[in-house]
């Protein structure tokens, strides 16, 4: 016997969560967001069931701004591993020309994520949406339940949500409540890294460093030539060193200063680093507590 | 992130410890954690400069240097609604990482009502960090913070005694403080029990050693939390695999998924399936390991896992696996320790779903033997569970769970019940062992290991949908027993209730025609009625009763036949001049004239009973009125 390391229970936790879906749930669905959360979520999936297929559909909610790399990655992973993949887009809003330049982020996110979100739940009847959040990403992640419960309009409530007692988890709803189930919950970003480098697993190379061509504007690093970034074209741009520690839409999404071009590398600047992840994603500098209003609205 | 102790290069492959605190309000809890996170080098930069930002929006006045005690407290602060009130109401999770090992920790909040969200956060924990604030000592809260841990299987307890600038790093007084914990808690039964003096504000004895306290030999909170022993706190002895998800890709693979809940386990090993009885041997521990799947030699807890079996068994999600010689015990009906987790207090006359593992059934709640007061650690008597009460309650189940005592195995001596409408989880449950534990104190346990019948209570109750009662209306003659038995009859018959009524008509006429009216002979007519209704309801027939049984002997007695808790006392409570005054057989006149002896209430005592479960004026309800009263009240 040895003893299990903190990556191997966050394994085993992830894998029990994974098959407490599919056991407990007539229509679950796997959020798939191509990033390197996603791409954990999706390996400890293929875990859970292998060698039968992952039984439920990956859901991908793209607001058209995704990086292209983020598209390709996409496509050739559902096709190597042979998943059924699901694109959702808002098109009605995509189509009025959504952006966060004039709605600004929340009202874009609004439109494009929740409410792209929500649409695509109800349209597939799914009874549980598994998503790849960690608690530690964010303050009010940190009250979320494994599984949580969602009411009939997707929202949800801090107030009412159920106790979570050792590995027992409660799914039962009367529908259209659903519940968004949280493999990763207790995992942090340096656990997804050291998990990503001990499993070899693939992640879109946007994460990894190399020489950008970026707007620099005080500390942020702006990627160029993304749909909305017209409104920027004033500003400066410089061939940097850098890597995405998060990847979102582009116009919304910073990149960070870093020479981590390996996964080691990445793990050892995990170590490092003195700001949040989070912090390099404009979307959040809003308000204070925009998280919480977004996720009571019916965002992951 | 960096760590606490930068010189030493990260271990590599660290264990995980998941702890939880709790503490008083205003003990310095959030402190401590804010302490913990700072001082080991896991807060963010930005993090930090927005809670000093939201600390002047506050209006706070106090300075926000870096790692001031308002920011610190701030730090573990959750959502925005509580943040607004100054109050953290749930269970908050925290990540950290040192050199040494990676924590999780589960913070609960110290207020009174929140027994709910400790029982939450001291589920998984390994160590549970008290605070004690060394001014004001051991609190009642302490007490019951340390009973929670006790009761939710912490193996550990550290007790940090906070504050200590404020009594000037006394000694003694940590040792006043100390002792005064070491009253009460021996009784708890905790394995292992710490006290370090800190001062959480300035960091004393958090993750570096005070220089103001050089008495305190011990270690900080954080070097206790990188060293004590956690290897030894999984069962490595019971194998217990509760099968979660069956895999059958195609006709020749068959896996059983699951985490292992204690044990271990190697190929070739002979396992037994609960609860089909049927024996095999695992022919493999299977994983995927990203490109093919791959077999393990062994496999311990908590490994989510995939077994194949030798022979092709018929097995589905909450069958378990045991070994042949190491069974569980497998029971309908158990005791367990109960915490109450919902606004809606507990009912007994339906069933609730239980899951325990990954099993599922239905469970009726037989009795509550005692609750258990937190504050004191004392006992009180039975009833029904409210939100935050804890007790020892008795359940019959529709199908057999395997359980051990969660003592021996938290993972399988634990559950949860589910609310059958609204789904909530309602109420945590710890299974207690019988065997090394005192009998329940409830009389109507005793007769549980008599049943002989094939078809079980729990069955037949579940068919009707129903906890079957016996309604016993008490009272003076012209009382209005007889008619609102009948109208109670009449009215729940139309719910769709199994309901039959006893009285003097269908029981003096045929089964008691032998008895008359002295004492003995109404005490025998009650005994023979009450036994009528005991079978009436194993059948799952409510019945209600419209008897006088003027002796409170008598009714006691068919309390007893019947079970506490299927049996309804109805006091027919209406002064014996109204009832003479109605007299509706004329039955009072001819008592009063001597022609009817032993007559109650004339000639005879009537003992009004003195805790009824219900009590009903028909001075002042009508019929209607007081037949609304009882169907509400079952
Ligand atoms: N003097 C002193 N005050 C402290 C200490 N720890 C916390 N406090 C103060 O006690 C108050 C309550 O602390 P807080 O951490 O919010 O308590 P909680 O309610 O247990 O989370 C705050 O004003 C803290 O600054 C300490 O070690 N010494």
């Amino acid at each position: 016997m040895h003893s299990l390391t903190a990556l191997d229970q966050l394994e085993a936790e992830g894998i029990h969560i994974m098959r407490e879906v599919a056991a407990q749930f007539e229509r679950p669905v796997m959020m798939y967001s191509v990033g390197k959360d996603s791409s954990v979520l999706l390996h400890l999936a293929r875990k859970a069931f292998f060698p039968a297929p992952i039984p439920f559909p990956l859901l991908h909610i793209d607001t058209g701004y995704k990086f292209p790399e983020m598209y390709e990655f996409r496509d050739a992973m559902v096709e190597k591993i042979g998943a059924k993949l699901i694109v959702h887009r808002n098109e009605a809003a995509i189509a009025n020309g959504a952006n966060p330049f004039e709605l600004g982020t929340q009202r874009c996110c609004g439109f494009l994520k929740t409410q792209a979100l929500l649409d695509a739940l109800a349209a597939g009847a799914y009874d549980c949406a598994i998503g790849g959040a960690r608690r530690d990403e964010e303050r009010s992640r940190a009250k979320e339940r494994v599984f949580s419960f969602r009411d009939k309009f997707g929202q949800w409530d801090p107030r009412n949500q159920r106790p979570e007692l050792w590995n027992v988890f409660n799914g039962k709803v009367n529908k259209p409540e659903s519940i968004r189930a949280f493999p990763l919950s207790n995992w942090t970003e340096s656990d997804i890294w050291d998990y990503i480098l001990r499993e070899q697993i693939p992640v879109v190379p946007l994460y990894f460093a190399q020489k950008r061509t970026m707007i620099v504007r005080g500390e942020q690093l702006i990627p160029v030539g993304s749909g909305g970034a017209g409104s920027l074209k004033q500003e400066e741009t410089k061939e940097v060193m850098c890597r995405y520690r998060s990847l979102g839409c582009m116009p919304c999404t910073g990149a960070v200063l870093s020479n981590a071009t390996t996964l080691e590398a990445i793990v050892e600047e995990m170590t490092l680093v003195r700001i949040s992840e989070r912090a390099t994603r404009v979307i959040d500098h809003d308000a204070d507590g925009s998280m919480e209003t977004k996720k009571r609205e019916g965002y992951f | 992130m960096s760590s606490a102790s930068a010189n030493s290069s990260p271990t590599k492959d660290p264990e995980l410890v998941r702890f939880s605190t709790a503490g008083s309000v205003d003990d310095g809890k959030s402190t401590l954690i804010g302490r913990l996170l700072f001082d080991s080098g896991n807060v963010y930069d930005d993090h930090l400069a927005a809670l000093e930002k939201s600390s002047k929006g506050n209006g706070q006045s106090e300075s926000t240097v870096k790692g001031s005690a308002l920011s610190l407290a701030l730090l573990t602060d959750g959502l925005k609604a509580e943040r607004e009130q100054g109050i953290t109401i749930d269970v908050a999770y925290r990540y950290f990482a040192t050199n040494k090992r990676r924590f999780i920790l589960a913070d609960a909040p110290g207020h009174e009502q929140y027994t709910r969200n400790m029982a939450t956060a001291a589920s998984t924990a390994q160590v549970t960090i008290i605070l004690v604030d060394a001014e004001k000592g051991v609190l009642n809260q302490t007490r019951r913070h340390a009973f929670i841990a006790a009761l939710m299987g912490v193996p550990r307890l550290l007790v940090a005694i906070n504050k200590m600038d404020l009594v000037g790093y006394d000694q003694k007084r940590f040792e006043a403080v100390r002792d005064q914990f070491l009253e009460f808690a021996p009784k708890l039964g905790i394995k292992d029990l710490r006290f370090i003096p800190v001062s959480a504000r300035d960091g004393d004895n958090i993750v570096t050693a005070s220089a103001h306290m050089p008495w305190h030999t011990g270690s900080t909170v954080m070097d206790y939390l990188e060293t004590i022993y956690v290897k030894g706190d999984a069962n490595l002895v019971d194998f217990r695999f509760p099968v979660q998800y069956v895999l059958r890709p195609d006709a020749k693979y068959r896996g059983f998924t699951g985490q292992i809940a204690s044990g271990m386990i190697r190929p070739g090993e002979e396992v037994v399936v609960l609860p089909s009885m049927r024996k095999s041997k695992v022919r493999s521990i299977d994983v995927f390991d990203g490109a093919e799947l791959k077999h393990l030699p062994e496999a311990q807890p908590p490994m989510s896992v995939t077994l194949t079996l030798e022979d092709e068994i018929d097995i589905s999600r909450g069958d378990m696996l045991a070994r042949p010689g190491n069974v569980p015990e497998i029971k309908s009906q158990f005791d367990a320790l109960v915490v109450w987790m919902n606004d809606v207090p507990m009912t007994t006359t339906k069933p609730y779903l239980m899951r325990h593992t990954t099993r599922d059934t239905k469970a009726l709640i037989n009795s509550v033997a005692y609750k258990i007061d937190v504050n004191t650690l004392g006992r009180l008597p039975g009833g029904i569970l409210n939100l935050n009460e804890i007790g020892r309650v008795s359940f019959t189940t529709t199908h057999s769970v395997f359980l051990d005592s969660y003592e021996r195995n938290r993972a399988t001596g634990s559950f949860i019940l589910i609310h059958p409408e609204t789904f909530h989880t309602v109420a945590a449950g710890m299974v207690i062992d019988r065997h090394s534990k005192e009998e329940s104190l409830d009389p109507s346990q005793r007769n549980l290991h008599t049943e002989v019948s094939l078809v079980t209570q729990s069955e037949r109750e579940v068919r009707s949908g129903r906890k079957a009662r016996t309604l016993w209306l008490t009272g003076l003659s012209g009382s209005g027993k007889s008619s609102i038995a009948r109208a109670l009859e009449r009215k729940l018959f139309e719910d769709g209730v199994q309901i039959y009524r006893l009285d003097g008509d269908n029981l003096r006429h045929g089964l008691n025609k032998d008895l008359g009216f002295s004492q003995k002979d109404r005490g025998e007519n009650i005994r023979r009625v009450a036994e009528v209704a005991k079978l009436f309801n194993d059948a799952g027939v409510t019945v209600v009763c419209a008897f006088i049984s003027p002796f409170e002997r008598d009714r006691q007695q068919a309390r007893e036949i019947i079970g506490t808790e299927r049996f309804v006392e109805v006091f027919m409570n209406t002064p014996l001049e109204v009832c003479e005054k109605r007299d509706p057989h004329g039955l009072y006149r001819k008592a009063r004239s001597g022609e009817i002896a032993e007559f109650t209430g004339v000639n005879s005592p009537y003992e009004a009973p003195k805790m009824p479960e219900i009590s009903i004026d028909t001075g002042h309800l009508t019929i209607e009125q007081a037949v609304e009263v009882l169907v509400k009240a079952i």
